[in-house]
């Protein structure tokens, strides 16, 4: 007997579908033990959950407030990752488009709301989109890897905007703490319901819904997809792949910037420190789930969301550390890439064996 | 040991392959296979492509485990579970590619693949164990030296070596020849008939059919996954066999308009350029190409083929002289504009270079044309325009397509070349750059490539025709310029040339030199 690994040459439509489900419940198994080791129930903490997270109203407006950045943030990766190119980035570039819009709300002095908007809205576009493209510059031109450089330009960004919140920006009234003043109500989204959820959440979904014509039914969104299946390809078609490289990661990084804007307009009303606690994280994550899809980032964001929110009642309820919801986010990647290998790979049992 | 010496003396079939089944999920790509292969003999696997003579040779390697069927090694049953059993058992196979460390000596790479060298070895019993066969085979092969110096055909022994050494006794050569010219070919094939004298089996994988008749004791024809018919020396000329091969297919004819104008479509002049190592690719390169001609390119491959069609088609920049194209310099401009300036490619290597893979044969016919009005309404793209010139193309080049939608990767290498083919010629190109155009296709879609370039031909396009089959260029061409090392060596006349004098030229004699 012999265990023998194939390549499958058509991966079956059931095990795509059925692959990320099973792989969810088998890090959704794992993480009982972590939750057992912890002296809690695991059935009941999942219980617990759900329940906080979509079993009310206040539950499910906070889930959609964790949804809202995951879903910016993950389009940003996932359209990247549409062209096989790696932006590890995200959390910088939130950092950096909170920074640019924290600057029109504080600084520019405009006093209608919807200019305000526009204003901030191109501000943490540029400044998140800049801080990809530096990436995308050095990778179009000197094929510098950009896994590096965007990952390590998130540590120069949050430093950065650390700099700007304990030193010139800080809130001279703010006893101290390290953040900016608050922004005027011109410079906030609405919000609803009396809770704290706010427009972020549509403009996510807009951008969503746009990015998904943007790359099945446009000219550029074709031009991503040759580049993404063979880059070599494209350039002896005639495409400009360092030009769509950058481009792309500009774009990217402008998405996740757009998700620093929608946290400081929408939630926070000021630039202050950790104000994305591993979004662009998380969000690597949600592309990965999502297949780089653009309606899948939605859904996948969503029900991070929830894990986040249950994370939260975890803690306040068992007292159990934060960590455990990065563990189970960790799980869950882990599986998923592991189930990738069965969905590609086939393992089969040979009877027999040469006699040598 | 391996079992084949404790052969008894009556079983003269060393190999013996049965009803040989191997499906892939929606393929049958062995349907049932039979063959047997005796001491001493050569035998060739003919079949066009995609009849499974590579799956029965990764069955056979122990690469594949076939779905039913019975290997036979001396009458004995036998499951190979990986190369290595297959080795064990005495059988070796030499790969189209080479399978050698560039930098290492060639007393280096054959140690590597021999099994049970102790850790402390004595160089000196090796050296001369390799070294009596080298003598023995009459190769001349310098131990010491690195891999990389060597020519390909040298290589090529390396690896006949690697097999010698571990005693096999069945060597399967993959289309040894296509790197090979004519001399060098005519070498190989003695080596191999030395190593019939000495009673080992050999494989031998090929499409020439002038090949095929001078070496082989027997043949086996393999066709859609079936072994259709086994005939033996003196049973076969070259027509049977292409007849058996393709069986009802018919080769499309075509006449190829002698007619040729004396414009100058093309002017290259005085070209260089240096590859990713800084060595010159192309060196002080010239070629005219005439309006309406096809001018075939002999070389052995990696002499600056490559990069002469990737010069032309904007994808390497150079570093020295001047491309003219229709009184335009398209010298250092990129491949869109070079498009533009009328040339059109067929690369190398359809799967790496001509294809996005994982996208639809719609959206591939495109790639070349996919921002041009007819195929987009302002920003988004006109599906209903693609499909329809997806609809027209599939019909009028022939191309056997999935359903809708099904990547290209699914498709055969022949329709894959079709749908490149289909997308470079749809713009009537005044130039056309065809690097190996049918290196790997069968008999019935090198016809039709064949065709296409003619028929252009007769429309006036030019053709400059790169390719390693010297029976296809001296066919084809008009006229066939050589190239050796990055340089013209010098034109000749299909017409009047001698297989010879090309083979000559293609090792770097100046025609004329020797009188």
């Amino acid at each position: 007997m012999k265990l023998v690994i194939e390549r499958r040459e058509i991966s079956s439509p059931f095990l795509r579908f059925s692959a990320p489900i099973a792989s969810i419940g088998v890090a959704l198994f794992v993480a009982g033990f972590l939750l057992l080791a912890s002296g809690v129930s695991p059935l009941a903490a999942y219980k617990e959950i759900i329940i906080e997270s979509l079993g009310s109203l206040y539950g499910l407006s906070e889930t959609l407030v964790k949804t809202t950045p995951l879903i910016f943030a993950g389009l940003g990766v996932s359209l990247a990752f549409r062209m096989q190119i790696w932006n590890i980035g995200a959390e910088g570039q939130i950092y950096m488009g909170a920074m640019g819009a924290t600057w029109v709300a504080l600084f520019s002095g405009l006093q209608n709301h919807w200019l305000m908007m526009v204003a901030m809205f191109f501000a943490a576009f540029l400044c998140g989109g800049l801080w990809a493209g530096v990436a995308g510059f050095l990778r179009a031109r000197w094929q510098v890897n950009e896994v590096i450089v965007t990952l390590l330009m998130n540590y120069i960004a949050i430093l950065w905007v650390d700099y700007l919140i304990y030193g010139p920006w800080k809130d001279p009234k703010g006893f101290n703490f390290p953040l900016t003043a608050q922004f005027s109500d011109t410079a906030r989204f609405a919000e609803y319901f009396n809770t704290r959820m706010h427009s972020g959440f549509f403009l996510a979904l807009f951008c969503a819904l746009i990015l998904y014509l943007f790359i099945e039914k446009t000219v550029w969104g074709y031009e991503i997809k040759v580049i993404g299946s063979n880059q070599k390809a494209a350039q002896y078609a005639g495409m400009n792949t360092g030009m769509a490289i950058f481009f792309v990661l500009f774009l990217s990084g402008a998405i996740a910037g757009i998700a620093g804007f929608s946290e400081v307009a929408g939630l926070q009303h000021r630039l202050q420190h950790g104000l994305s606690p591993g979004y662009g994280y998380t969000a690597i994550i949600i592309a990965w789930l999502a297949k780089r899809s653009a309606i899948g980032v939605v859904i996948v964001s969503f029900l991070l969301g929830v894990l986040l929110v249950g994370g939260d009642s975890l803690q306040l309820l068992w007292q159990l550390p934060v960590a455990f919801v990065y563990a189970f986010q960790g799980l869950i990647l882990f599986f998923l890439l592991a189930s990738d290998f069965f969905i590609i790979y086939r393992v089969k049992l040979i009877k027999g064996v040469a006699r040598a | 040991m391996p079992f084949l010496f404790s052969l008894p003396p009556y079983m003269s079939d060393i190999l013996r392959i049965e009803n040989i089944r191997k499906t892939f999920p929606g393929v049958i790509a062995l349907d049932d296979v039979s063959f047997s292969v005796a001491r001493g003999e050569i035998h060739t696997l003919l079949g066009e492509n995609g009849a499974g003579k590579s799956t029965l040779m990764n069955v056979l390697t122990g690469l594949y485990h076939p779905d039913r069927g019975q290997i036979r090694i001396a009458g004995e049953p036998i499951h190979f579970t990986s190369p290595r059993d297959a080795l064990a058992f005495g059988i070796g196979m030499v790969h189209q590619h080479f399978m050698l460390v560039p930098a290492h000596s060639v007393f280096e790479n054959i140690l590597l693949a021999l099994d049970n060298v102790p850790n402390f070895y004595s160089r000196k019993t090796y050296k001369e164990k390799i070294q009596k066969l080298i003598d023995e085979f009459d190769l001349d092969l310098d131990l010491d030296t690195p891999v990389w110096k060597l020519s390909i055909g040298a290589q090529q022994w390396i690896e006949l070596i690697k097999l010698l050494m571990r005693d096999c006794q069945l060597l399967i050569l993959d289309e040894p020849t296509a790197v090979l010219t004519p001399q060098e070919a005519e070498r190989l094939f003695s080596v191999l008939r030395h190593l019939k004298k000495q009673e080992k089996s050999i494989i031998f994988i090929s499409h020439k059919m002038r090949e095929v008749m001078e070496i082989s004791d027997c043949v086996t024809i393999l066709k859609k996954g079936r072994s259709i018919a086994t005939l033996t020396c003196g049973d076969f000329d070259e027509s049977k066999l292409a007849s058996l091969m393709i069986g009802k297919d018919k080769i499309l004819q075509w006449q190829k308009n002698l007619q040729m104008s004396d414009e100058i479509v093309l002017d290259i002049h005085d070209l260089s350029v240096r590859n990713d190592r800084g060595l010159s690719d192309l060196d002080g390169f010239n070629l005219r190409l005439k309006k309406g001609e096809i001018l075939g390119i002999a070389g052995v491959a990696g002499n600056g083929q490559k990069a002469l069609a990737e010069v032309l088609t904007g994808l390497k920049n150079t570093s020295q002289g001047r491309i003219m194209a229709g009184g335009k310099d398209i010298t250092n401009s990129n491949a869109r504009y070079s498009y533009i300036a009328g040339i059109a490619h067929i690369p190398e290597d359809r799967k790496s270079i001509g294809i996005a893979p994982d996208m639809s044969v719609d959206e591939n016919l495109i790639m070349k044309s996919f921002k041009s009005r007819s195929f987009r309404n302002w920003i988004f793209q006109n599906k209903k325009a693609i499909r329809q010139n997806a609809a027209e193309k599939i019909e009028q080049f022939a191309i056997k397509t999935g359903p809708d939608g099904t990547p290209v990767r699914y498709l055969s290498g022949g329709n894959i070349q079709k749908v490149i083919i289909a997308r470079e010629l749809s713009e009537h190109p005044a130039v056309l750059v065809a690097l190996y155009p049918t290196r790997g296709l069968d008999i019935g879609s090198a016809g039709y490539v064949h065709k296409v370039i003619a028929d252009g031909a007769d429309r006036g396009m030019s053709t400059i025709l790169i390719a390693e089959d010297l029976d296809e260029l001296l066919k084809l061409s008009d006229r066939i310029a050589v190239m050796f090392r990055g340089k013209l060596i010098g034109y000749v006349n299909p017409r009047k040339t001698t297989r010879e004098e090309i083979g000559l030229m293609m090792s770097g004699e100046i025609p004329g030199d020797a009188a």
